[in-house]
């Protein structure tokens, strides 16, 4: 048949030879964003030109594009630039740190749901259905009435969003694999469970599960945005860009910058995410190389 | 050890289920397996053959100690099966193997082969870096796949390489006993008839003990040298091979013979079983068959037969079979219809 196709292709009975494949022009600029605000926040202390609360009275609402101020300063004269690259670090790692902590969380919880079965099952298919029947912002703000806002709570309070999404995609997966497929065939060579867990069934399901990280990852920076955006979230004068949203929104009309600036920020970051997450699915399963 | 002494007994084992229709309805209980008994020697094979449903896989299943027996005991080489998942439990895997019906299912996708036929020798700590590698290269050799099929992927094989592998990896241990379920139903016809061999030749090397698992009469005969033959979770013949496919006594059987196509034969010989398929769940009473038997007797209907041998090294459940005559065969229940036909 493939003779025929193209009759001009030598015959292609040997193994094909694996070429690295392309980066899409897409998820290179996507790697390329994510990188580069990793860097920022990393080097926070070093790159902002100015001190997030330094106050620069006589330049307040001052334009972007002026050489003293490249994005603007708000309605105190703090430098905008300044205080986008402290909220990128704030959020990142409140998002990088939620999004891990619920990923681990939420698989730990499915596979011993999944080997443990009986009443631990029960008690943590429970627990997810009550997170899931429960609207998270709710939850967020009782926790954070009742134990006050602070880096340390916000980031657990997060970490807890998400859980069951993991704990069910790993349960159910780990589920089926031991019945009928690979997980079942390794058990019964004599493997330890921490081998079939870890060896086998988590690199089967990672292309499933960080695609569900990625999905939660720009979820948690609304979240937060949200949170801080209703002042429940980052306190002054820590900032972060739901807080710097939701500051700037008072000026909207006058000095839309204060507010466009992290909101651009927010947009473009969780786009790559996604973006990243997608083509990472397609790249981790072989069978689709 | 002496050859005589069985590797595997299995006496009167018993799995049962307990499904319930609807939410208030009853839980009834489903007897996947009712009082199963043989025991296998070493370097021999036992056939286990029977439709969907008869149990043979939950058989298998149990035999291997994937799962306990709500009755009865499995022993292998004189001990208990240990508690599943325990550590004697792991280690025993070495010594008892299964090969699955699906291969695809059964090999890890992520991995390449190579590395998953080294996956028991790296689990039971044998050998090291170096030995594993050859032996590797060895096992793969000995089930007719090249080194360059280690370094592929599971779907970049053909099933009956696939199945090549999984058997690869089932040697790996040097095992003394092979469950194979179903080892070839998913393979085509021709690619059957390689990997069946491939076991013969394998199982007559290593001395392996067996039990094959199938719903394929040919394949079955093919490879062991006693049948069971399974219906509704109970065995109701057994013998040798050859004998049993060319006398069956049981009716059962000589319908699951007649069924089998044989060249030179008229097609109008064939048994048709008339009634419903077996449903574990509402079994008939007295003798399972009874229903679809067209020599069931009034007293089929009332007592369950029990495995009766029949001299010959036949044993068959049936009320109506005799004893071996003057011939040295067994006879089943005669009506003049079938003769006829």
């Amino acid at each position: 048949m493939t003779d025929l196709a193209a009759p001009g292709a030598p015959a292609s009975h040997q193994q094909p030879v694996r070429r690295r494949p392309t980066i899409p022009l897409g998820v290179a600029l996507a790697i390329a964003w994510l990188i580069g605000m990793i860097v920022v926040a990393l080097l926070a202390d070093r790159i902002t030109p100015y001190g997030v609360t330094a106050m620069d009275l006589k330049n307040r609402l001052a334009l972007p594009g002026n050489t003293g101020h490249w994005l603007g300063t708000d309605e105190l004269g703090r430098d905008v630039l300044s205080r986008l690259i402290a909220s990128v670090r704030i959020s990142l790692m409140i998002a990088f740190g939620a999004t891990l902590i619920s990923a681990f969380v939420g698989t730990l919880l499915g596979f011993l749901a999944a080997h443990l079965r009986g009443a631990f099952e029960q008690m943590v298919l429970m627990l997810a259905d009550f997170q899931a029947s429960m609207p998270f912002l709710i939850m967020a703000l009782a926790v954070l009435a009742f134990f006050g806002s602070s880096l340390p709570t916000l980031i657990g309070l997060m970490g807890i969003y998400g859980w069951e999404r993991y704990a069910r995609i790993s349960r159910g997966l780990a589920i089926s694999a031991g019945q009928q497929g690979y997980a079942g065939a390794i058990r019964q060579l004599g493997a330890t469970p921490a081998r079939i867990y870890l060896r086998h069934i988590l690199p089967n399901i990672a292309s499933t599960l960080i695609v569900s990280m990625t999905l939660v990852f720009p979820e948690v920076i609304l979240l937060e945005s949200g949170l801080s955006f209703l002042g429940l979230g980052v306190q002054p004068p820590m900032t972060s860009l739901g807080n710097m949203v939701g500051y700037g929104r008072e000026y909207l009309t006058r000095a839309p910058w204060i507010m466009l600036a992290p909101s651009l920020a927010i947009v473009v970051t969780t786009f790559a995410v996604s973006m990243l997450g997608d083509w990472l699915r397609d790249r981790l399963d072989p069978t689709l190389r | 050890m002496s050859a005589t002494t069985p590797l595997v007994e299995v006496e009167a084992i018993a799995r049962r289920y307990t499904m319930k229709k609807g939410v208030f309805g009853a839980p009834i209980e489903v007897r996947a397996v009712d009082g199963v008994s043989f025991s296998i020697r070493r370097g021999e094979t036992l056939g286990i053959v029977g439709e969907s449903g008869s149990g043979k896989s939950t058989t298998g299943r149990m035999v291997l100690g994937l799962e306990m027996p709500d009755a009865g005991t499995v022993r292998f080489d004189g001990a208990a099966i240990p508690p599943i998942g325990g550590a004697e439990w792991r280690r025993q895997r070495a010594r008892m193997q299964m090969i699955f019906q699906d291969p695809l299912a059964a090999l890890d996708r992520r991995l390449p082969i190579a590395a998953q036929v080294r996956e028991p020798l790296d689990i039971h700590l044998i050998g090291n870096e170096a030995e594993r590698e050859a032996r590797v290269v060895e096992l793969l050799r000995d089930v007719g796949l090249s080194a360059d099929h280690g370094r592929r992927y599971p779907h970049e094989l053909s099933g009956g390489q696939r199945q090549r592998a999984v058997l690869a990896r089932a040697l790996a241990t040097r095992p003394d006993f092979l469950v194979c379920d179903e080892p070839v139903s998913a393979l085509d016809v021709s690619i059957q008839a390689q990997v069946v061999n491939q076991l013969i030749d394998i199982q007559a090397a290593l001395g392996l003990a067996m039990l094959f698992i199938s719903h394929d009469l040919r394949v079955v005969r093919q490879v062991s040298r006693r049948v069971g033959v399974m219906y509704l979770g109970r065995i109701v013949e057994e013998g040798d091979a050859d004998d049993l496919f060319a006398t069956p006594v049981h009716p059962y059987t000589r319908a699951l013979v007649s069924a089998a196509p044989h060249p030179g034969r008229k097609p109008t010989e064939r048994i048709v079983l008339t009634g419903d398929p077996p449903n574990p769940a509402d079994r008939p009473s007295g003798c399972a068959f009874h229903p679809r038997c067209a020599f069931a007797v009034a007293r089929c209907r009332v007592e369950s037969p029990v495995l009766a041998d029949l001299g010959a090294g036949r044993q068959v459940a049936c009320h109506l079979a005799s004893p071996a005559g003057a011939g040295g065969v067994p006879t089943g229940p005669k009506l003049p219809a079938l003769e006829v036909a």
